[in-house]
Parts: structure tokens; C-alpha cells; sequence
């Protein structure tokens, strides 16, 4: 996943969090970078038509911008999931986000023949959870 | 997160290449059930071009599977046993229905391991990291494997330019 659809991915996921417009504050936070990047990479995704910004407000996705995020959402559960349900890694939120960036859709898609997602996804994505909410761990372990 | 294509330590790596390891039981796997998957007289039409190349495509995946997984022991992380892939496979598995399914499967899957050793490559590349494992070592199996897969591609397609 390239790092535009990371960010569209983190924009879709603030504006749930925020019932609104995402804030550079938090799209900092979700993405650990600095916000002058993010305000950066906010410009270039607004220059695609991606994103609509307003000054003091935040950023929120065009139509185009939020087909886009979730299919990036998309492959970040079918990485998570993979990753909780078949590598049975217990840190997969923190080894899934390490990995997105290396792991194409193309890839994401095939492991996806492999595992178990419900139809809505990536619908079901529990952004406070950072997974899906119907996520089932091996073992029964506990969030 | 870590914006931007890098391999930054051990660890990630491990998981990388255990991703690579999956990825070769799925085409082992399914390669293996394409054949009796199809019904019969699907079965009976399929030419030795077809059988010749799902076998060689699950061969040469075990040994790719090998080679990953000799390397993600020397970086001391657990695999996942093939035939608990291979249960997971059967379990989701939906049999093409014809030859032209299968072998658009099959280039699916060669496609698919393609682009994975591309990225892993790039990736490792693009990383100053020290690795337990000797770089150049890492650098030339992988380059061996992606060449393989490459190759892989270019098989199947030629056998259904044959067959259109």
C-alpha cells in the first residue's frame, strides 16, 4: 500500500473518530508523523482531488478520495486479519501496520483467499479497536 | 507506521518472508487440487501442457517454500506448517470450473508472487538495516525466486495464447 492510500486510509478513520472533518492533530497521531507532513501530503491529495480541505477544519475525503481509503481499509484487514488468524501473531495490530506499506493489493488479495471476512468489511472496522470488531483471535486471546 | 517501502529490522523481515512462505503453499497447494477439482470430463480434456505445468508450478513452489523457509530459521521465527495452510486452502478453496480457470489461477498466483518478491526486494533494498541473515545472500535468493516466478508468468500466459 503506497503512502497516499495510507493517509486516505487515516483520513477515513479520523473522520469516524471525529464525526467530522480530520484534524492534522489527529491524522499526526494516527500516522506518527509530524503534522507539517501531514499538512504536506493533505496539499498533494487536495491537488488530486482526493481530499477537500478547510482551513481550521480539517480534511475530508472526496467521493473519489473515500472509494480509494476503503479499499485501503480493505487491505489493512485482510493484512490484520491474515496475521491474527493464520500467522496467529498476537501484536498484529502493531506488525500490520509496519507491514501495509510493503504489501501490495495484488498481494492482500490473495491472502485474502485464505481467510475468513465478513461481507461488510471493511465496514466493521473498529477505529478506537484499531481492527475489525467481529476480528476473532486464535485461542480466545484477549484484546 | 512506517511510511515509505523499508525493511527496518529482524523481525519484520521474518514476517515478510513468511508471507512469501504462505504465498508458495497457496500456489503448492492449489496447483496440487486444480487437477481433481475439475470435473471429469474437464479433467479427461486437459492437455499434457496443463498437467506438465501444475506440477512444475507445485514443484518449484515447495522448493521456493525451502529456501524461505531455511532462511526465516536463521532469523529464529516460527513457520506455519504446510498442511496447516493447506487445511485453510481447502477450507476457502472454490475449484475453478474449467481449464481456462485454472490456468487463470494459476497465473493469479504466479502474478501475485511476482509482485511480492518485487516489493520484498525493493524494500530490503531501500533499508540500511543490518540483518541476522548475510544481506547479499538474502538479496540473491530472492532475486533467484522472482526470476523463477517471472519465468512462471510467461509460461502460463504462452499456454493460453496456445489455447485461445
Amino acid at each position: 500500500m503506497n503512502t497516499a492510500d495510507q493517509y486516505l486510509k487515516a483520513i477515513y478513520l479520523a473522520q469516524r473518530i471525529e464525526d467530522g472533518p480530520a484534524s492534522t492533530g489527529t491524522l499526526a497521531d494516527l500516522l506518527e508523523v509530524s503534522p507539517a507532513s501531514v499538512n504536506e501530503m493533505i496539499g498533494k491529495l487536495e491537488g488530486r482531488d482526493l481530499v477537500e480541505h478547510e482551513k481550521y477544519k480539517g480534511a475530508s475525503l472526496t467521493e473519489e478520495g473515500l472509494e480509494r481509503a476503503h479499499d485501503a481499509l480493505q487491505t489493512y484487514c485482510i493484512i490484520e486479519r491474515f496475521l491474527a488468524n493464520v500467522l496467529e501473531v498476537e501484536e498484529f495490530r502493531d506488525e500490520a501496520r509496519a507491514l501495509e506499506s510493503v504489501i501490495d493489493d495484488t498481494v492482500a488479495d490473495r491472502l485474502d483467499t485464505i481467510i475468513d471476512r465478513p461481507k461488510e468489511c471493511p465496514d466493521c472496522f473498529d477505529p478506537e479497536l484499531d481492527c475489525c470488531e467481529r476480528l476473532e483471535l486464535v485461542d480466545g486471546r484477549a484484546d | 507506521m512506517s511510511l515509505g517501502q523499508r525493511v527496518s529490522s529482524d523481525h519484520q523481515l521474518a514476517r515478510l518472508l513468511q508471507i512469501g512462505v504462505v504465498l508458495e503453499e497457496v500456489v503448492e497447494s492449489r496447483a496440487a487440487h486444480h487437477l481433481e477439482s475439475l470435473p471429469a470430463d474437464e479433467r479427461q480434456a486437459i492437455d499434457d501442457d496443463v498437467r506438465e505445468l501444475l506440477a512444475e508450478a507445485a514443484e518449484e513452489s515447495a522448493g521456493h517454500r525451502e529456501r524461505l523457509e531455511a532462511l526465516v530459521d536463521e532469523l529464529d521465527a516460527e513457520t506455519v506448517a504446510y498442511e496447516e495452510i493447506n487445511a485453510l486452502v481447502d477450507a476457502q478453496y472454490g475449484p475453478p470450473e474449467d481449464t481456462d480457470g485454472v490456468l487463470y489461477d494459476q497465473l493469479c498466483n504466479e502474478e501475485t508472487a511476482y509482485k511480492f518478491y518485487d516489493d520484498l526486494i525493493e524494500a530490503v533494498e531501500a533499508s540500511d538495516a543490518e540483518f541476522a541473515i548475510d544481506r547479499d545472500r538474502l538479496l540473491e535468493t530472492l532475486y533467484d525466486i522472482r526470476e523463477e516466478e517471472r519465468e512462471g508468468v510467461e509460461e502460463v500466459t504462452e499456454i493460453m495464447e496456445r489455447r485461445a
